[in-house]
């Protein structure tokens, strides 16, 4: 990570279902100042919503961080929720454990972390039953 | 074809039309908001019958060119609000998901002739 890299910080309201969201349009408008190219911007601003609606349903809220250097963008995901006992099998399309107030507004489809996953050139999760969950994700220029 | 000549082709009730001159490319049509995060292409006008806040947001990061809201659904003053701020096209027509698919899927052929 070169030196001169801009560095995000937002904390993830986990009570508002509604405002969820607000870092990602924040870095979405962040991104295209900076002028990033429209895909890129996609890519990484969906990715990190579908990051913000896992915590909001899941863990209360956490922390995103989101790192620009000249090679592309990071985006850092951490929370203090449940954890997740098995990511292979979170990871596979449809599978959820989402409550079904969520399903109503039209998520828990179980395509979060599939869609992260899709939209990003690297994925990691590191993940701890009852301690919490930290996902990275880099999206190349 | 842009959003502004599918209002008139479709005879759409226009709810928030900040950006009538964006051009439509393509369609996707879905409720669940992650599959249509996944699935559909910038452009895309998204056939819904989801009226939520998250509507919108998902609407903006597809970067999708309009929503249209099948089935007359109507979203509440908030949400229209948050379209407008966000450039966010919405409107609304009678008719169900899939008439409306294909009315959009004869448009744009028809469009493009």
């Amino acid at each position: 990570m070169s030196d001169n890299a801009l560095r995000f910080h937002f904390d993830v309201d986990g009570e508002n279902f509604t405002s969820a969201g607000q870092a990602s349009v924040k870095i979405k408008k962040s991104l295209r100042e900076l002028g990033v190219d429209a895909e890129t911007i996609r890519r990484v601003s969906i990715a990190m919503y579908e990051g913000e609606i896992n915590m909001v349903i899941h863990a209360n809220g956490g922390d995103a961080d989101v790192i620009v250097d000249e090679r592309g963008i990071e985006i850092i995901l951490s929370d203090h929720g449940p954890g997740i006992a098995n990511i292979d099998q979170a990871m596979q399309e449809g599978f959820s454990t989402a409550p079904d107030n969520v399903r109503s507004l039209g998520f828990g489809a179980g395509m979060g972390l599939p869609n992260m996953k899709r939209y990003t050139d690297d994925m990691t999760i590191e993940s701890v039953v009852g301690e919490g969950t930290t996902i990275r994700m880099r999206v190349n220029f | 074809m842009t959003v502004t000549e599918l209002a008139a082709a479709l005879s759409l009730t226009p709810v928030a039309l900040p950006d009538g001159e964006r051009v439509i490319n393509g369609a996707y049509m879905g409720d669940l908001l992650s599959w249509v995060m996944g699935r559909a292409r910038a452009d895309n006008a998204w056939i819904t019958i989801m009226t939520n806040m998250n509507v919108i947001a998902v609407a903006s990061l597809s970067d999708v060119a309009c929503v249209l809201l099948a089935e007359d659904v109507m979203p509440d003053q908030a949400v229209i609000d948050t379209a407008n701020a966000r450039d966010i096209n919405l409107l609304r027509s009678p008719l169900s998901s899939y008439d409306l698919a294909v009315a959009l899927s004869d448009a744009l052929r028809k469009a493009s002739l």
